[in-house]
């Protein structure tokens, strides 16, 4: 019996052969500088290595998980450090708020990979020869082996052989279930030798390798990459350009000019929710025309899992909500201010908060105005709260400032924040902030006699992603080859059958026997079915 | 009474009919316990059906190929349970002779009673959601149980492996107790991220893979257990972990943990990589290390190294037994903890 049938699982398995090494003990003298590295080197490649990687891999990625991640949310991070300033400031120098992008994370995969590599490589020069095999020859004895069966029939030797063979290579000729020698033994006993499932190892080699696969697919889609995010109120447009993003990022190797010039316009955005007090959301539409470069205009929509591809890129709808008109003339009476202001939802009900920047007032102090859009308002003693998503009865409540908004200064800001430590708060007698209330389409006297504010119309704005990633094809057909390769590593049988044909008192005696690798519950019956089909020559 | 409520009462009927099969289960195990103990006291008090009881008890015993031995055959009814081949899963699990495994038999009835109950729970909640049954925390529960169930059952039909059903359906109940009690929230429509043909696809395969890796967890469990009594584990050679001895072999319990455990993994890698496709999407982007997303990498990446422990030396057996069981922990950890504890994309608990 050979050595690499021993059951599956065992000491002998189908990594063995990479880890001679550790076998031996290690303690080897003066192994040189060469020899070092080749110990190295066998140690990384084998199996019990990998397993401490793969193990280190899963208790590494965990917190990522518990901690707030600068990727995903950079605010969370700033928190953190604020409400820990002990503990964070060595979590961060430690790579802790980027753990997918920190060293040690990085280390261990790497040497995962490498490992991974010094053990599929070698074993891919082994399968090459194994596949080319022929099944081994048939053994003396049969009383070992854990299947056994055995026929007497009348038909002859020659037909018996054949018949087996028939049996055991199945229909499908390309495929053949299992790879069949026959042989004449020195006694004049005729065998058979079979042996199926050397998918197994090619399934195991693919699935690996389609590990790789991957990850080479990701770091070059990481590389050649751009994704970008912009805000489009109802009406107005956006352009594909670095500059009309309002964030934008891409890999090292991506190359600005090569983005497609196209436009995208927001004809109109539609929002539907349930009609109880939860508000849940149950459908966004944003009905958009497209002008690519050199083709017609094409009108579309985007919908939440029905992104929109444009231009190369994806364009997915990530957000919603309200960006007011509003025109503000300053205490001259000028045109101050027209246009949308977005304001950000902050909770189910979209209660949302804005901004409102007036910097270039004829005569005074530059004015801001800072409060919260109720899209359906409900005013009570204690205050104005929002009790729907839709506009049915919107309302603006904005307390008001006035001063030096900052803007020239040079350095950025943010829109949906007053920077207010050059601006007085208009306060009333008793020193609480003046708030001002505008319905939709009034006009209201800013207090202090700032000027007026007119609320003209209330659109909608969509938040949309920008991404262009050229390695998606190739990740997904390295998963599905990982996929394909997994399923058939595991669930391919290997099984080594024999038969050994004597004639005896004018019959023809049939002795079988069959051994698999690992438990295999099919063993006995893959046996019965060369048997019966033996037997079944007797029957014609 | 809405369809919706309908269908959490029959989710409760099946936990009832489910703490009855536990009962039952726990019964028979307690009683192969005893066979081994007093098989010739078993032999002598049980008089009524002592020729049939002896087939029965080898067949049975043997964890082959018998399902649903009915013990309490009067003595000369033929069944094709009774003339079955004993199995080749070694004699060592034979109980005592004569001993009767009636209480297996109401566990079994009563486990496909509330397998019964449970799918028309899940049929009715998909009806009164208007969409597959599996979009909220309680709804995972729901069908993720139902597949345990299943599971099981499925195997009992095949090879006789009902002494995993106290531990199955144990799982079962507190999972699907806890789901009805915490986890529950009305049937309802669901948000336009969730408006998607991936939604049948990802959740559901993610949810019978959490199924079979409940089967393949008790497996193990009882493959550890079993090995340190084995072992003489002083902890475990009390009179009363008896019924481990009633168990088949640790080296079957962990073929059968295996074979389970290969179809979880490759169900759960399909999860990821349907759900990296449904990520893209959605999100824009096939994966981004949402607390969901990291956790099922931990998941999938502990799973790997079980199969490599497997085929490692010094590491195969009870080492590759213990990788099954806090895979199971993270499986666990992914559903709970990061739908209660994390801030994440997949928040659609309805909590």
């Amino acid at each position: 019996m050979s050595e690499d049938y021993r059951p599956d699982g065992h000491a002998g398995g189908p990594y063995a052969e990479t880890e001679p090494g550790a076998a031996t003990p290690v303690a080897l003298p003066r192994l040189g500088f060469v020899g070092t590295l080749r110990w190295t080197w066998r140690q990384l490649t084998s199996m019990r290595v990998a397993l401490m990687l793969l193990m280190l891999l899963a208790v590494v990625a965990v917190p990522g998980s518990v901690l707030p991640q600068r990727p995903q949310d950079p605010a969370a991070v700033a928190r953190y450090l604020a409400d820990n300033p002990g503990l964070a400031p060595w979590l961060d120098r430690l790579g802790f708020f980027d753990v997918y992008a920190s060293v040690w994370f990085s280390a261990v995969y790497i040497l995962l990979f490498v490992s991974l590599v010094g053990c599929i490589v070698p074993r891919t020069r082994v399968h090459l020869r194994a596949v080319r095999a022929r099944p081994p020859r048939t053994p003396r004895r049969f009383d070992r082996f854990p299947a056994r069966g055995s026929a007497v029939v009348d038909a002859a030797p020659e037909e018996v052989v054949g018949a087996a063979r028939r049996s055991l290579t199945g229909s499908v000729g390309l495929l053949p279930r299992f790879r069949v020698d026959d042989a004449v033994e020195a006694g004049g006993a005729r065998t058979v030798a079979a042996e199926r499932g050397y998918l197994r190892e090619s399934g195991n080699l693919l699935f690996h390798l389609a590990l790789l696969g991957i990850l080479v697919s990701v770091a070059t889609g990481q590389m050649l990459h751009y994704r970008g995010q912009a805000l489009v109120v109802e009406g107005r447009g956006f352009a594909n350009a670095v500059t009309d993003y309002d964030t934008f990022e891409a890999g090292t190797a991506f190359d600005p000019r090569s983005l497609v010039p196209f436009t995208l316009t927001l004809d109109e955005f539609t929002a539907e929710f349930t009609t109880d007090a939860a508000a849940s959301p149950r459908d966004f539409v944003a009905d958009v025309t497209v002008t690519e470069p050199g083709a017609e205009e094409s009108v579309t929509s985007i919908r939440v899992n029905h992104p929109l591809t444009v231009g190369g890129a994806k364009v997915y709808l990530m957000g919603n909500g309200y960006a007011p008109e509003l025109t503000v003339h300053d205490a001259a009476g000028e045109l101050a201010f027209a246009g949308t202001v977005p304001f950000v939802p902050e909770d189910a009900q979209y209660l949302s908060r804005g901004v409102v920047k007036v910097p270039d007032v004829s005569t005074g102090e530059q004015v801001g105005l800072v409060g919260y859009l109720l899209p359906t308002a409900e005013v009570t003693e204690s205050g104005a709260r929002s009790v729907y998503p839709q506009p049915f009865d919107p309302l603006l409540v904005l307390t008001v400032w006035s001063g030096d908004l900052g803007l020239d200064d040079g350095v950025p800001q943010n829109v949906y924040e007053l920077e207010t430590t050059e601006m007085t708060q208009v306060l009333e007698e008793d020193g609480t902030p003046t708030t001002i209330l505008v319905g939709l389409g009034e006009t209201v006297e800013l207090p202090g006699g700032l000027g007026t504010l007119t609320w003209d119309g209330l659109p909608r704005f969509m938040a949309v992603d920008l991404r262009y990633d050229p390695a998606l094809p190739w990740i997904l057909a390295f998963s599905i080859a990982a996929l394909v390769g997994l399923s058939v590593s595991l669930f391919t049988p290997r099984r080594r059958l024999w038969l050994r044909v004597t004639e005896q008192d004018g019959r023809t005696v049939v002795d079988g026997a069959a051994l698999a690798r690992g438990d295999d519950l099919g063993l006995d019956g893959e046996l019965d079915r060369v048997m019966d089909a033996v037997r079944a020559l007797d029957g014609r | 009474m809405g369809t919706g409520e309908l269908s959490t009462l029959l989710a409760w009927g099946a936990v009832t009919a489910y703490a009855i099969a536990l009962v039952a289960f726990s019964i028979d195990l307690a009683r192969l316990a005893d066979g081994l103990a007093r098989p010739a006291e078993a032999l002598g008090g049980r008089g009524q059906a002592a020729a049939a009881g002896d087939t029965v008890a080898a067949g049975a015993g043997a964890a082959g190929t018998t399902t649903m031995t009915p013990v309490a055959t009067p003595v000369g009814t033929t069944s094709a349970d009774l003339a079955g081949p004993s199995g080749d899963d070694g004699p060592e699990a034979a109980g005592g002779p004569g001993r009767s495994r009636r209480a297996v038999g109401v566990a079994m009835a009563t486990t496909t009673l509330g397998l019964g109950l449970h799918v028309l729970a899940a049929v009715l909640r998909g009806i009164a959601a208007g969409r597959v049954p599996w979009a909220n925390m309680y709804e995972f529960t729901l069908v993720g149980t139902l597949v345990a169930v299943a599971t099981f059952l499925a195997l009992c039909r095949r090879r006789d492996v009902r002494f995993l059903g106290s531990l199955v359906v144990g799982l079962v109940l507190i999972a699907l107790g806890v789901g009805l009690a915490a986890f529950y929230v009305p049937a309802d429509a669901v948000e336009p991220a969730l408006q998607s043909y991936w939604l049948v696809i990802h959740v559901s395969i993610a949810t019978i893979a959490t199924g079979l890796l409940t089967v393949s967890f008790a497996a193990s469990a009882l493959q550890l257990l079993k090995d340190s009594r084995d072992r003489g584990s002083a902890r475990l050679s009390a009179a009363r972990w008896r019924l481990l001895d009633a168990l088949p072999s640790t080296r079957d319990l962990e073929a059968l943990s295996f074979r389970i455990n290969a179809v979880g993994f490759v169900l759960w890698t399909f999860t990821i990589m349907a759900g990296a496709v449904w990520a893209e999407h959605a999100w824009g982007r096939y994966w981004g290390w949402d607390p969901k997303e990291v956790w099922s990498f931990v998941v999938w990446v502990v799973y790997a190294a079980y199969l490599h422990a497997r085929t490692t030396r010094g590491w195969s057996g009870r080492r590759a037994a213990w990788f099954v069981l806090v895979g199971y922990a993270t499986v666990i950890f992914n559903f709970t903890g990061v739908n209660l504890f994390f801030q994440g994309l997949h928040s659609y608990s309805g909590l």
